[in-house]
């Protein structure tokens, strides 16, 4: 069947940081490039959910003047505390003994949703195409095999596949360069990963999912600027992963908590831990009697740099978090995103211009303060494979003694669905029951999302195998599916005593957490009819 | 024949309303909006009419901020020819849009004026009716089914008791119900070229229409929160909750 095609100079997928930065700087460089822009949520901004505390370096680079543009760049945040959480107590980690890194006084409280808006405003008015509700479906390659751009899903195809009358075929969109900024696990990335062997002599890529909510709160509780992290409580010791709490504008508290998925407890489920959390005396003082109004989550890269792929392939650049741009002991993953993509601009101008080869987009990262930033951060992590405490330690040594210049380093083993151990093996967690006031139950957290898929279309999370969640996984994992989705995706039901493993698609918020954390990679990841998913707001 | 199609922006119907921590209104920052839903069947239905060869001109029209253009334009990339879009800021109410759409009438001079039967967000279900009052002309409302004759339309009504089927002369005013017809995409090629479609701009005051409220909003509040069931051991103390409890029978 042939499909209609569109041609650009430039096609980018994926509306977020890295994306919307390497259109802007594209169209800086050169007012003449077409360049256009997929995105697979309904509005630009929808899919995005991050913390966010925001380091300004990269925007600076790209709107030296953005302070008069009337940016959502506005907290300063004014204060910062670092606790260790016990059961019951805290202890507060005095910032002065924190590593440069992790200090936040120049940064700013964003929501990076909204600043994505406002990014996509700045590319329109330059005059790149955006297409919010198009979700690249498919990577088309030319004979010589290099990238040639890439088709939109079909819409209107029913449960069965067939097609309804309101049918309409996906597209194919031509590029001089595609540039793939899918974010954490893209499903177009991880085929180009595969295919071009980016990978080849990386350490397995590491994964984190990071829960948010957004409260909104009395004025004695906000302190607009506070930015605080905990570790410790509820996770043990072997468990990667801590909170941030910050207090943006409008009495609002961004309050999320990120858990490495080389968790190995298959009876651990990461959103529980998240509300069992907010129960904490710390954390509870500033939310009681508030309104949570948002709730989302999505996977985020740990990997750094020895994780992190070739960026470059015949025809196509894999930049942000598709590749695994995010700074992990920065915890921030915003400014390289967007600085990635903006390297990637000057690459394909000069590409596009001088004939030069994609592959000086290596030269380029390697001379940018980026590849400075995830060098000195590479060892923080895999430090943490030895527990907290080991963690915190090193991390010390290396961060604030040497400032991540130490002459080694240290290696991710394993991939994270590796990691999981059998149930039987692993003690069994009783989570709290939801009181409906600080904590909740995953239905009425989803339904905060707006979360929506057209119903009778496919299912969009494909089984390699349909019988392995039952007939493998529940003996050996007690499926972790049910536990390890953030919106009750996957469900073991019993029927008249035989065991039935159900997929409610349609709650899904495209974290793409089941397609890192399945043990047997079993879980694919596709994109659904365009527009569906979330709706976030300002998350 | 040329039909004129009212669209409106609204929140989009899978985001959760919330409620201004004053009370004065709803929260509509960085929320997501979207065509009224019995709008788009309001476009798809003039849309089909004009491919079947019956209908020569559609065209789109809105009424609001800025940011409502883009809902002309998604209007435009299903199939419709032209957009106008009257430029209002604040709460306007049925009459004015009525008043306006009049305007517009009296300018355009279409043969027919579809919408949606009501919007989402404040849900009057009164501009179309208005609008006929206004006008003199014809309604039929709640369209599930519209045959167009050659100077009547055949219009199959939701109503309480099933359907209805009436007969009204053109010109005339349709609303538009859900069942109406299943929306196409918009398809990305289409939306380019929706770009380059013709979009006229006025405003309320130059059609000489006044869009000042005429009811003052007081307070909207959010409903009363649910509270959770009980379980009852037998039919007997359920009877007795039922009557002494919950006084229903």
């Amino acid at each position: 069947m042939s499909r209609e095609v569109m041609e650009y100079d430039v096609v980018i997928v994926g509306g977020g940081p890295s994306g919307l930065s390497a259109a802007i700087k594209l169209k800086q460089l050169n007012p003449e490039t077409n360049v256009c822009v997929l995105e697979k949520a309904s509005e630009i901004g929808a899919h995005i959910l991050s913390g966010n505390v925001f380091e300004t370096k990269a925007l600076d680079e790209l709107f030296p003047n953005w302070k008069e543009l009337n940016t959502p760049v506005k907290t300063k945040v004014t204060k910062e505390k670092f606790l260790f959480l016990g059961k019951t107590k805290s202890f507060s980690w005095p910032t002065w003994l924190l590593p440069k890194v992790q200090k936040n006084h120049n940064n700013y409280i964003i929501s990076l949703a909204n600043m994505c808006r406002w990014l996509a405003e700045q590319a329109e008015a330059l005059g790149v195409e955006i297409f919010p509700g198009f979700p690249a479906s498919e990577i088309i390659y030319n004979e010589d095999g290099s990238v040639k751009g890439v088709a939109t899903q079909d819409m209107g195809i029913d449960k069965e596949g067939n097609k309804k009358d309101s049918f309409e075929s996906g597209i194919e969109l031509h590029a001089k360069v595609t540039v793939f900024a899918e974010g954490c696990r893209g499903h177009l990335g991880k085929q180009l990963i595969k295919q071009f062997e980016l990978n080849k002599g990386k350490d397995p890529q590491q994964y984190g999912i990071g829960l948010k909510e957004i409260w909104e709160v009395d004025e004695n509780q906000h302190e607009e600027g506070l930015v605080m992290h905990t570790a410790g409580w509820p996770l043990d010791n072997k468990t990667y992963g801590g909170s941030f709490m910050y207090h943006a504008e409008n009495k609002q508290i961004f309050l999320g908590y990120v858990i490495g998925l080389d968790y190995k407890n298959p009876h651990l489920s990461p959103f529980d831990e998240f509300q069992r959390f907010k129960t904490h005396p710390s954390i509870k003082k500033y939310i009681e009697g508030g309104k949570r109004i948002s709730y989302g989550a999505r996977a985020l890269i740990e990997g750094g740099l020895q994780s992190l792929p070739q960026m470059f392939m015949p025809g196509a650049l894999l930049i942000g978090c598709d590749a695994g741009t995010l700074n992990m002991p920065k915890i921030k993953g915003s400014h390289t995103a967007m600085k990635s993509g903006m390297i990637a601009a000057e690459t394909i101008i000069e590409h596009l211009k001088n004939k030069k080869p994609l592959s000086i987009y290596e030269e380029k990262f390697k001379k940018s303060w980026l590849y400075e930033e995830l060098f000195a951060a590479r060892n923080v992590k895999p430090s943490f494979s030895w527990g907290l405490i080991l963690g915190i330690i090193f991390t010390g040594i290396d961060q604030i003694l040497f400032r991540g210049k130490l002459p080694f380093t240290l290696s991710h083993k394993h991939a994270d669905h590796e990691a999981l151990m059998p149930a039987d093996k692993m003690p069994k967690i009783e989570y709290p029951k939801p009181d409906n006031v600080l904590t909740f139950d995953k239905t009425s957290s989803v339904y905060l999302t707006g979360t929506n898929h057209t119903d009778n279309q496919p299912v969009h999370l494909h089984l390699k195998n349909p019988e392995l969640p039952i007939s493998f996984n529940v003996a050996k994992y007690d499926e972790p599916a049910q536990r390890y989705c953030p919106a009750g995706v996957y469900e073991v039901q019993k029927e008249n005593e035989v065991l039935k493993f159900v997929i409610n698609s349609q709650n899904c918020i495209h974290c793409k957490t089941c397609d890192i954390k399945e043990p047997s990679q079993n879980i694919n990841w596709v994109t659904p009819e365009g527009g569906g998913g979330p709706r976030y707001g300002n998350m | 024949m040329k039909i004129l199609v009212a669209v409106k922006r609204v929140i989009d119907y899978n985001v959760q309303i919330r409620v201004k921590e004053d009370n004065s209104g709803i929260v509509t920052d960085n929320v997501k909006m979207s065509t009224n839903p019995p709008d788009d069947n309001a476009i798809e239905e003039a849309v089909k009419i004009k491919e079947a060869g019956k209908a020569t001109e559609i065209v789109a029209i809105t009424i609001g901020d800025d940011k409502a253009q883009e809902t002309v334009r998604k209007a435009l990339a299903v199939g419709a020819d032209r957009g106008i879009h009257v430029k209002a800021d604040g709460i306007i109410e049925p009459l004015a849009v009525s008043k306006i759409l009049k305007a517009v009438v009296e300018k355009e001079k279409p043969d027919l004026v579809f919408m949606g039967k009501q919007a989402i967000d404040d849900d009057c279900n009164q501009t179309g009716q208005m609008l006929a009052a206004l006008l003199n002309w014809p309604q039929a409302t709640f369209a599930s089914k519209i045959d167009v004759k050659d100077k009547s339309l055949e219009v199959t009504r939701e109503v309480d008791e099933g359907l209805e089927t009436i007969e009204v002369n053109i010109p005339a005013i349709v609303t538009c119900d859900l069942r109406l017809n299943e929306p196409r995409y918009a398809s990305l090629p289409n939306i380019m070229k929706a770009k380059k479609k013709p979009l006229d701009q006025m405003s309320a005051k130059d059609l000489g229409v006044d869009t000042n409220p005429r009811i003052e909003q007081i307070k909207v509040e959010e409903p009363p929160k649910r509270k959770a069931g009980i379980k009852v051991a037998n039919v007997a103390e359920l009877v007795n909750k039922l009557k002494n409890e919950a006084k229903v029978i």
